[in-house]
């Protein structure tokens, strides 16, 4: 790909066309900028504009929609036999064709077709890029002079200038609208295509979850089934676990932090809990599998439990321990906010200070609190990999920390991680299961929002 | 006041009043001496976690910077790798240059011969020492012929006794036999088998073989997709904190644009995985594995981090500084981008470090998009396919070998020491550039 020669060859001449617009403002204006309607350097960027904008605009169409036009022509050019197979050995087929035409090999010797399906997707690639650079090149030079035609000394070049970059800064406002809505149409769609292989309600309700379908009709034991009620279960019962560990071991942090600890004390501890929240979950994924969960494996073989090596117990309590600062910091943040008026009135009344905290404090910080525990619970319900790496991978509906269970994360990453074909409600089951997890977080989040926003005490 | 009263009425009960007050006080201050402790102990739990955390990667992890190599005296002889004796560098590159390794191996320990006892005895050897003999000889076509004394990586089996892991005593049914230990010990006493520090790690690509694998691959991949990530989430996320903050009216739409972002600010982060692989990959058809693509969702995952950050850093520049330039006649672009960009720019490029960081450590998105596969090839650019480091660990994580634990754990110190710079970065730029108004 020489694609870095031809951006580079492009920001050159925008930068060239800066140079040309300003000179030839100046020129005009007599060399005293006093005669323009803008400053000089306006006059530059207004060219600079002309001359990167288009160029760039089709560098990134082509660049989006090239691999698309380029297969879907190769696809066409195929012999007819090689068009009717069906869409995965196709997938497999237009792989080979793109390695082998990359000078790597596939395994195996490419057949006729390949090696000729090969030459077109080369040439199509060279072609298209010649056509690309001569193109957007031409555009901008054209862009360039056209720009440059325009100047002259009462073209009110900072005005052009200033709606740009505000065009600019509203698209760049509506790309998290256009996140979300990429999110959810994307879930939505792959969903819709997955509800019509299986019912929503036995998705919802259903009790037996083995995704594994059939590849060839007279296989035994794979008919595939998605009720995901055991995955559900499986989430709760570990989030519920992380709960159970972050939650008092957060809060009694903060409160300690926020009520007791001597400045020196929280200089040095605060950052540190903090560290907690910036390590990935990946290297806490690795502590669950590697130390926590034989540890405690072993220590339950000693006292006569049988705990799974990939036990909810480990992947819970790692992901507890991952939650304690989200917990600890949102719930300091609150308890500071408290009036220390509300606090002087409970002591001039005789209360101790933790009968102060227990009964002033933490009822007037309680809405944060509850926004602060919701927010750590959708995070650890949407958390992938601790239980990726720690958790099971087989659907068990159980209660019992002890055993092993799966989640939600679990079954996307397996499902989707590997060979794939889109057309299967294995991997379209996915997405639902993302849909449902999305739903879930947002839910739990604008819930929080609202708890916080709606129950919180105005003290001023 | 008829607590007073009493007391004064009935002098007797005064003392057991006293005695009962006392007694509710103390289990007043026991309880507050209780609740304290529960804080103190939470804390300590917290932080022992981190300890624990902290000591079990950095124990695991250490030894792996250091490497067992043999030292051996390599006759390259000409019969075996250019028997027609034409130096064509087509013959150089396909010779069995491990035969010369294990030919020196032998001449050490003539006393193998049964077909099992050489067996072993290669597996001392690493089946990299092909490849490091084949580099000398294209390098430098002279030395065939030669007796050279040649550094070679020892196999993973070997390293893991070197260093303890795998006890010196052989085992019914363990990896390495009592032959391969005594000879090891033998190896070791000739100062020909030691440890030296492993560079290999650094500069190479994953591999099955635990003593050739290095982090080189995934560091790069990680490099590209962060590379995208800021060219494309640094101007989109200040440009829109820049809108929202000075430019936007007060309407439903900016209402729904500010709902938007702090919704996505708590998506998990699969999500956009799956987001990734139904937009960038199914409809866009870019290629998967790619840091590009990884770079792209990591971009839309970071996004709300920087808006919010940069928000508040634009926030907190005073109005009068506005107002100044405004009353000397700049234009409202002008103004903020003169004025009030720049002197945001410690708070913003704080938030943006800090975004990275997190960026830097996901996961899971990669995984939706492909970035698991095995890559042996150091990715040249964001378009190569290529793993990330935090997916790197990931994948050695599963891998069953002892050796990879080791690797592990110093795959993951070194992405804790990157996570460690940025946010030190980030903490020196705030304590010294921010400033209070």
């Amino acid at each position: 790909m020489q694609l870095l020669p031809l951006v580079i060859a492009l920001l050159v001449l925008t930068s060239i066309g800066y140079y040309l617009g300003r000179g030839r403002a100046l020129t005009m204006a007599g060399g005293s900028s006093r005669n323009l309607h803008s400053l000089p350097g306006y006059y530059g960027f207004y060219v600079a504009l002309w001359c990167g904008i288009p160029a760039f605009l089709v560098l990134a169409a082509w660049l989006a929609f090239e691999p698309t036009l380029v297969r879907a022509l190769v696809m066409n050019s195929l012999p007819p036999s090689a068009q009717a197979l069906p869409e995965g050995e196709l997938r497999l087929l237009m792989n080979e064709v793109r390695q082998f035409a990359g000078g790597r090999s596939y395994g195996r010797e490419p057949s006729e077709i390949v090696i000729a399906a090969a030459e077109y997707y080369t040439s199509l690639k060279t072609t298209g890029f010649a056509a690309l650079i001569v193109f957007s090149l031409s555009l901008a030079v054209a862009g360039l002079a056209w720009g440059r035609k325009r100047i002259h000394q009462q073209l009110r070049a900072r005005v052009s200038v200033e709606r740009a970059v505000k065009v600019f800064l509203i698209i760049s406002s509506t790309i998290a609208v256009f996140t979300t809505i990429g999110i959810v149409m994307s879930l939505l769609f792959e969903s819709i295509r997955f509800f019509q292989a299986v019912p929503p309600m036995e998705f919802l309700f259903g009790l037996n979850w083995s995704p594994q379908t059939a590849i060839r009709a007279d296989q035994v034991g794979s008919s595939g089934a998605f009720g995901a009620v055991p995955l559900f279960a499986g989430t709760l019962l570990i989030s519920l676990i992380a709960m159970t560990v972050a939650v008092p071991v957060g809060l009694f942090s903060a409160i300690y932090m926020a009520e007791y600890a001597p400045s020196r004390v929280r200089a040095v501890v605060k950052p540190l809990l903090e560290v907690l929240a910036g390590i990935p979950t990946v290297v806490y994924g690795f502590f669950a599998a590697l130390t926590v969960a034989p540890f405690l494996r072993d220590s339950g073989s000693v006292l006569g439990l049988s705990v799974a090596s990939e036990s909810a117990l480990a992947a819970g309590l790692v992901m507890g321990i991952m939650i304690i600062p989200f917990i600890s910091s949102l719930s300091d943040d609150v308890i500071t906010s408290v009036p220390h008026s509300l606090r002087q009135g409970s002591y001039g009344l005789g209360a101790t200070k933790s009968e102060t905290i227990r009964q002033v404090v933490i009822p007037a910080a309680l809405p944060g609190i509850v926004g602060g525990v919701l927010l750590a619970a959708s995070r650890a319900i949407g958390e992938t990999m601790i239980v990726v790496m720690a958790a099971g991978l087989a659907a068990n509906l159980t209660a019992n920390p002890f055993e092993a269970v799966t989640t939600v994360t679990v079954q996307i990453v397996t499902l989707l991680v590997g060979d794939q074909e889109f057309d299967s409600p294995k991997t379209l089951a996915a997405f639902a299961l993302g849909l449902v997890l999305f739903c879930v977080t947002l839910v739990l989040n604008v819930v929080a929002l609202h708890v916080v926003r709606k129950y919180r005490e105005k003290y001023d | 006041m008829t607590e007073m009263s009493q007391t004064v009425t009935a002098p007797t009960d005064a003392a057991a009043r006293k005695a009962r007050q006392d007694a509710r006080l103390r289990k007043r201050h026991a309880a507050e001496r209780r609740f304290r402790a529960l804080g103190i102990a939470s804390i300590i739990i917290a932080l022992t976690f981190l300890g624990l955390l902290f000591t079990t990667i950095i124990g695991k992890g250490y030894t792996a910077f250091m490497q067992s190599h043999l030292t051996l005296e390599v006759y390259f002889d000409p019969a075996e790798i250019d028997p027609a004796g034409t130096r064509d560098p087509q013959a150089l590159a396909t010779a069995n240059y491990i035969a010369l390794a294990r030919q020196s191996l032998q001449d050490l320990f003539p006393e193998a011969t049964s077909r099992n006892d050489r067996r072993q005895m290669n597996a001392l050897l690493s089946v990299g020492a092909d490849l490091e003999l084949r580099r000398m000889v294209e390098a430098n076509p002279e030395i065939i012929g030669t007796t050279q004394r040649v550094v070679l990586p020892a196999s993973a089996d070997v390293d893991m006794v070197v260093k303890g892991h795998i006890g010196r005593d052989a085992v019914e049914g363990g990896r390495v036999s009592q032959q391969q230990l005594d000879w090891i010990a033998h190896l070791e006493a000739q100062d020909m088998l030691a440890l030296q520090f492993n560079t290999r790690f650094f500069t190479a690509g994953d591999s099955r073989e635990p003593e050739l694998a290095g982090i080189k691959g995934a560091v790069m991949g990680s490099f590209y997709a962060m590379l995208v990530t800021v060219a494309l989430s640094f101007p989109l996320g200040v440009a829109t904190a820049i809108y929202l903050e000075e430019f936007a009216p007060k309407n439903r739409w900016t209402d729904l644009i500010e709902v938007n972002i702090n919704n996505l600010a708590a998506v998990p982060s699969i999500v956009f995985g799956l987001l990734g692989l139904a937009v960038f990959l199914q409809f866009f058809n870019l290629p998967r594995s790619a840091p590009l693509v990884g770079g792209l969702v990591l971009t839309l995952m970071s996004l709300p981090t920087i808006i919010i950050a940069s928000r508040a850093a634009l926030k907190a520049v005073p109005p009068s500084i506005r107002q100044a330039a405004t009353g000397l006649g700049a234009s409202k672009l002008q103004v903020v981008l003169h004025h009030v960009l720049p002197l945001a720019m410690p708070g913003i490029l704080t938030g943006t470090i800090i975004a990275l960081a997190q960026a830097l450590g996901e996961t899971a998105p990669l995984l939706m998009i492909g970035m698991v596969a095995f890559v042996v090839d150091i990715p040249g650019g964001p378009f190569d396919p290529a793993t990330a480091l935090p997916v790197q660990i990931f994948l050695w994580a599963d891998a069953p070998e002892r050796a990879f634990v080791e690797r592990t754990s110093a795959a993951i110190i070194v992405l804790l020491g990157f996570l460690a710079v940025m946010n030190i970065v980030a903490i020196i730029l705030r304590k010294k550039f921010e400033r209070r108004w």
